[in-house]
C-alpha cells in the first residue's frame, strides 16, 4: 500500500504548481496512470482524499486517465497493445514482446485551477 | 456559494513524473555505481521466499574473493542484518518503519560513509512485498525477482507488474521442489508470459544446487560493467 505516499506527492506537486500560479485554487488534478505503474487506481483515489485533508486541495478531484500497456513487436516492427498484463505478446502475430513503450506512466499532466 | 466555485476553471499544463524525486536520486546512484565499478543488484520477492538465506549463501561464497556488501530492508528488526553478517561481508539494515518498500533515498542514506570504490558487488534486499517495490527505481543495475518452489507456479501471473519490472528470475528452495510437486515448466512458462526473454535460475541456498551457474552469471555481469567503465 504505497498509494498514500504517492497521493501525498501528487498533492505536494499540485500545491507547488498552484503557488507558482499565484496561489490559485486547485479544483482538479489530471493524472496519467499506466497499467504497469504498480499503482492501483481505486487505492490511489481514496488515498488522494486522505492526502488532501487539511490542505488547500481539500475537496479537489483527482481525474485519472488510465494508460494501457503498449509494447513494440519486433516482428511486425510496430507498437502494439498487449491483450493482457499476464501475456506480453503481439496480438497480431503472437511474438513475445519484452519492450514496453507505454504503461509505466505516473504523471501529473495538468491542473484545473480557479484564481 | 463563493465566487471561486462559480468561475470556470483554467487548465494549466504540468507534465511531471510523480516519482521524479526518486528517479533523480536513483539515476545519481546508478552513475555512482558505474563510476566505482560496482555491480548493484536488488532482490524482490514475497515474504518468506528465501531472500535472506539466498543472500547469505551468495555473500558467503563470494567473500572474501570479491568485495561484497549488502543493504537489507525490513519494516522492523535487525534480524536479517545479523544473519547476513555471518558471511563476514559488510551489511547494513535499513529499517523502513511503516513503509512497504525501499526508495532510492533510503539506499543513498544507507550508503553514507561507505567507500563504493572498495566494492565489487552491492546487494540490496528489498522489503518482502511483490506489489509496492515495482514502482521504485533504486539505481540498481539488475533487479532479481525470487520465487520459491513452495509458492505456486502462478505467482508471476498474479504479480505481473513486479515480474515485468525485474531483469532476472530466481527460483529458490529447489531442494523442496519434489516434495511440493513443483511444476518447473509451468513456472517458467508463466515467467516468460509476463516478461519474455527473462533469464531464469533455479537454485537452493541449502544444498548449493544451481549456485555455481548463478555466481558465474554475476561474475560475467560484473566483468561486463568493468569493461564498459574502463
Amino acid at each position: 500500500m504505497h498509494e498514500l505516499s504517492i497521493a501525498m506527492s501528487i498533492v505536494e506537486m499540485a500545491q507547488e504548481e498552484a503557488e507558482r500560479q499565484g496561489s490559485a485554487r486547485v479544483q482538479a488534478v489530471h493524472l496519467r496512470l499506466g497499467l504497469l505503474s504498480g499503482v492501483v487506481k481505486q487505492a490511489l483515489l481514496s488515498s488522494y482524499e486522505i492526502a488532501c485533508e487539511g490542505t488547500p486541495l481539500a475537496g479537489s478531484q483527482l481525474l485519472i486517465e488510465e494508460i494501457p500497456i503498449e509494447v513494440f513487436c519486433p516482428r511486425c516492427e510496430a507498437p502494439r497493445p498487449v491483450s493482457s498484463i499476464r501475456w506480453f505478446c503481439c496480438p497480431e502475430c503472437g511474438t513475445p514482446t519484452p519492450t514496453v513503450l507505454h504503461g509505466k506512466e505516473l504523471e501529473v499532466v495538468a491542473l484545473e485551477i480557479t484564481e | 456559494m463563493s465566487a471561486n466555485s462559480l468561475q470556470t476553471p483554467r487548465l494549466v499544463e504540468v507534465r511531471k513524473n510523480v516519482l521524479k524525486q526518486n528517479d533523480v536520486v536513483a539515476r545519481a546512484l546508478r552513475e555512482r555505481f558505474r563510476k566505482a565499478g560496482v555491480l548493484a543488484v536488488s532482490l524482490v520477492s514475497s515474504p518468506g521466499s528465501g531472500k535472506t538465506a539466498f543472500l547469505e549463501k551468495t555473500l558467503t561464497l563470494l567473500y572474501p574473493r570479491y568485495r561484497v556488501a549488502a543493504l537489507v530492508g525490513d519494516l522492523a528488526t535487525e534480524n536479517d542484518a545479523a544473519r547476513l553478517a555471518r558471511s563476514r561481508a559488510p551489511v547494513k539494515q535499513i529499517i523502513t518503519g511503516t513503509v512497504c518498500h525501499l526508495e532510492a533515498a533510503m539506499v543513498q542514506n544507507a550508503l553514507e560513509g561507505w567507500g563504493l570504490n572498495n566494492l565489487d558487488l552491492l546487494f540490496i534486499e528489498n522489503v518482502g512485498n511483490l506489489v509496492c517495490p515495482s514502482s521504485y527505481d533504486l539505481g540498481e543495475d539488475l533487479r532479481f525477482v525470487l520465487l520459491s518452489v513452495t509458492e505456486g507456479e502462478d505467482k508471476p501471473l498474479k504479480y505481473p507488474t513486479i515480474f515485468n519490472s525485474a531483469d532476472v528470475a530466481i527460483i529458490t528452495k529447489s531442494d523442496l521442489a519434489a516434495a511440493v510437486e513443483f511444476d518447473e515448466t509451468a513456472a517458467k512458462r508463466n515467467i516468460q508470459a509476463v516478461r519474455p526473454g527473462m533469464q531464469v535460475f533455479k537454485l537452493s541456498a541449502k544444498t548449493g544446487e544451481g549456485m555455481t551457474e548463478f555466481l558465474d552469471f554475476l561474475e560475467s555481469r560484473r566483468a561486463r560493467l568493468r569493461a564498459a567503465g574502463a
